[in-house]
């Protein structure tokens, strides 16, 4: 097989977009604020100079073009993607500080509100995972998102028990999975067109019940409870990432033990090996003897109740109650971020925390005032994945029996 | 004689149930049915009857009917013929909204007909609308000529502007491989987010902190068929020309058979000669031609400044509309006029009976998907199984 020169030549344009930031950079500071006044121990400001920053990243990134320069013509192999994301991570790093210019950067919060913006995504990520490696194809993220926000919510306001509406997450959002399944596995309809229609549906009903059900009485059915921020014993007392990752609400603390779950299951157990293999052919799954149809099921209503619980991060876990539309597409960067991360659950919350990164940094940034439209980082991880579908970042290549509807002979 | 024509009507009732024809039918019916509880259990009158039902079951069934009916009855009333209306030109104006919504949804559905008989899967009708209307726009707002020259010219850049958008997702998959499904998800998303960029920047309107641009001058509009207080243009007819180019083309040139060939057999295709990648190229323009077409109705007839909702709902609709009619020209126009009926009676509704809009949303993804499942359909009516071929 021929090798692609498309990864090398994208890292070479971000070691020369790195050099670029470098020379046009200033010589201010930007002073990275590690401690918060909550912190156990105080951890010292950080001041750095931008073009410095620039240039070290710079050399980084141009040694990991070089890299894969060499790779590519004398070694004649393909590019790893550590180095992918090496030569990335050091031009986002100097955009950050670039774009922070003079300011002051503070990073506790910088990334706990991204963290926030990602935990929708890494479960969606995670249902899409299950739902595509089984062989159907999850465009309706968004729709299980959506479903989950909505059922947490009236169902915790109902009962004003969180974990009740935790529960009406997980069944909201396999319902719309189920929708999906039955659609596409047992009527095999085409399994995109069933996602954008699922996802359509979704968003009429909970419009509809919206402005009827929760408009006419909103006390009884929009008002649900709020989780409340757990520190974790010692984990919540390390600087920075204690504050970042362990001081959060309970959903997130459920997300982490999901990826867990999920990423052992998938690779390491019985039922995951026969998942996979569902997923790539699934005529020789079914030959040995597995249940196609079945494995499919339950697969992808899993990776719905999944879904059904990132949703209910925006209403039990943010908000405090339902909004009309309110995942505001979180379910297509759900999917971006799944593509991104290869099908991998661990790679595809990398990416989603990336994509949430992205999100809040034009928070920031538009507090110190800073030129770049927001809406270009807003851009930034559908234009990614555009980049990563059109091979530029190396191969991404989804199961092979995605997207196509078995039929049992 | 009289048991030959037994046994034909009896055929053509066979065909009839057993064939497929009945399906769109019985899936628009079920639907309106759904829609119809729905809005019954949503229903003030109705909760608040539900408590007596056993012991004063007449109004419970009264209030049940009254909420039915009063919302179909403003959804016709919104977008067929309003017999209550004082006038007869006030009567026969919804037809004209069932219309004027009609134009763009149908344009964007001839659209995606035109990349799913050819094998792709454009959902990217959000973004090339935008990108027709932020060329057309452009033309109109910034340009000054006189009409004959300025409203085609603005229609004409509006076709560029969606054919460019969508051309480039040819170019991409026939490149790159990209995944067209992939690709047009993430395009509607950073089309929407160029608009917004843009509204706020240089085609900002002055004297405004809204995001939106300044209105196109008279000489670029279509002009209106029925005066002040409609909003059907002559984009009506540029559509109507559309869905018999799109059956043209797709029937009749031999562009539209390697269109067809591609949707059929990729594989056949090119081993007959046919370059793959100028037919992906060419598919995805013309499909996105077309959208831009849609998106120039918008921005030069009905809305007249450019904002972010400009696209509305319609790349999504004319996904279901695309469906609906089954790729076929003539079918998307009559989903195309049933959507848009659904639209403008969905105004009516909400305004009168307070039924939120979106159960337009929720009646056409639901019959989008009674239609793409005909066995499901079978199944609920008890038509028994499809006929296999008999000819066999």
């Amino acid at each position: 097989m021929k090798l692609s020169k498309r990864p090398m030549i994208t890292l070479a344009v971000v070691a020369l977009l790195n050099l670029f930031v470098a020379v046009i950079a200033p010589n201010d500071e930007t002073v990275i604020k590690i401690a918060t006044d909550e912190d156990f121990f105080k951890l010292a400001d950080i001041p750095v100079a931008v073009s410095l920053v620039a240039w070290i990243c710079a050399s980084v990134s141009l040694a990991a073009a070089l890299a894969g320069v060499l790779l590519h013509f004398v070694a004649k192999r393909r590019l790893p993607g550590v180095l992918t994301a090496l030569g990335f991570l050091a031009f986002a790093f100097t955009s950050v500080v670039y774009l922070y210019n003079g300011n002051d950067l503070t990073l506790t919060s910088l990334l706990q509100g991204s963290l926030a913006l990602s935990v929708p995504l890494i479960f969606g990520s995670m249902a899409g995972v299950l739902s595509e490696r089984v062989g159907v194809v999850n465009i309706a993220i968004e729709g299980q998102l959506l479903f989950g926000a909505f059922t947490s919510a009236m169902i915790a306001s109902m009962t004003h028990n969180l974990w009740a509406g935790l529960v009406g997450a997980l069944v909201g959002g396999a319902l719309v999975a189920w929708i999906l399944a039955v659609f596409s596995i047992r009527y095999k309809v085409d399994q995109i067109i069933t996602g954008v229609v699922v996802n359509m549906l979704v968003a009429g009903l909970t419009n509809f019940l919206f402005g009827t059900l929760m408009g006419s009485d909103p006390v009884t059915f929009n008002q649900p409870p709020r989780f409340e921020k757990v520190t974790l014993p010692l984990l919540g007392q390390i600087p920075v990432i204690g504050q970042v990752l362990f001081n959060q609400t309970p959903i997130i603390y459920i997300m982490y033990l999901a990826l867990i779950v999920v990423f052992v299951a998938l690779f390491k157990t019985r039922w995951g090996l026969r998942v996979r293999a569902v997923g790539e052919y699934p005529k020789a799954a079914d030959t040995v003897g597995i249940n196609v149809f079945r494995t499919r099921y339950v697969s992808v209503v899993l990776g719905g109740a999944l879904a059904g619980l990132g949703g209910s991060f925006f209403t039990l876990g943010q908000v405090g109650s339902f909004g009309q539309n309110i995942t505001h597409g979180a379910g297509y960067i759900a999917l971006a971020a799944l593509i991104f991360g290869r099908w991998n659950p661990l790679l595809a919350a990398s990416a989603a925390l990336l994509f949430g990164f992205s999100q809040n940094l034009q928070y920031g940034l538009a507090i110190i005032g800073s030129p770049l439209p927001s809406e270009f980082l807003l851009m930034l991880p559908y234009a990614l994945t555009v980049i990563a579908v059109a091979g530029l970042v190396g191969k991404v290549t989804g199961p092979a029996a995605a997207g196509k509807p078995y039929t049992k002979e | 004689m009289s048991t030959v024509t037994e046994t034909k009507n009896k055929m053509n009732w066979q065909q009839l149930v057993r064939g497929n024809a009945l399906i769109p039918v019985l899936a628009v019916l079920t639907s309106l049915i759904v829609g119809g509880i729905l809005i019954a259990l949503s229903s003030q009158d109705v909760l608040d009857a539900a408590p007596n039902i056993f012991s004063d079951p007449a109004t419970f069934f009264s209030s049940l009917g009254n909420s039915i009916f009063g919302a179909y009855d403003a959804l016709f009333r919104g977008s067929v013929f309003n017999y209550q209306a004082d006038d007869v030109f006030k009567m026969f104006k919804p037809i004209t909204e069932t219309l004027a919504f009609a134009t763009p949804i149908t344009l964007t559905g001839l659209a995606l007909a035109i990349s799913f008989r050819s094998g792709l899967f454009n959902i990217g009708g959000t973004s090339q609308i935008i990108f027709g209307a932020i060329f057309a726009g452009w033309v109109g707002i910034y340009v000054d000529l006189p009409f004959y020259i300025h409203l085609p010219l603005a229609i004409i850049a509006g076709v560029i502007g969606g054919a460019l958008v969508g051309g480039l997702v040819g170019l991409l998959k026939a490149t790159t491989g990209a995944n067209e499904v992939i690709v047009t998800i993430m395009f509607n998303y950073i089309a929407g987010l160029l608009l917004t960029f843009f509204l706020k920047t240089f085609m900002k309107a002055p004297n405004t902190v809204n995001p939106i641009s300044p209105a196109v001058h008279d000489s670029a509009k279509y002009p209106l068929l029925f005066g002040v207080n409609t909003r059907l243009t002559v984009g009506f007819f540029l559509m109507i020309a559309a869905v018999v180019f799109v059956w043209w083309l797709m029937n009749r040139s031999s562009v539209g058979f390697k269109f067809r060939a591609l949707g059929h057999n990729p594989r056949a295709a090119r081993v007959a000669g046919i370059n793959m990648g100028l037919t992906y190229v060419a598919v995805m323009a013309v499909s996105g031609a077309l959208a831009g077409l849609a998106g120039t109705t918008q921005i030069l007839g009905t809305e007249q400044h450019l904002t972010v909702g400009v696209s509305a709902s319609f790349g999504i609709d004319a996904i279901t509309v695309a469906l609906l009619g089954r790729s076929n020209p003539w079918g998307v126009l009559a989903a195309g006029i049933l959507f848009g009926g659904l639209r403008a009676g969905a105004a009516t509704m909400q305004a009168e009976q307070g039924v939120p809009v979106d159960i337009v949303l929720v009646v056409q993804s639901m019959i989008v998907l009674f239609i793409a499942a005909p066995p499901l359909v079978r199944a609920m009516f008890r038509l028994g199984k499809e006929a296999k071929n008999e000819a066999f």
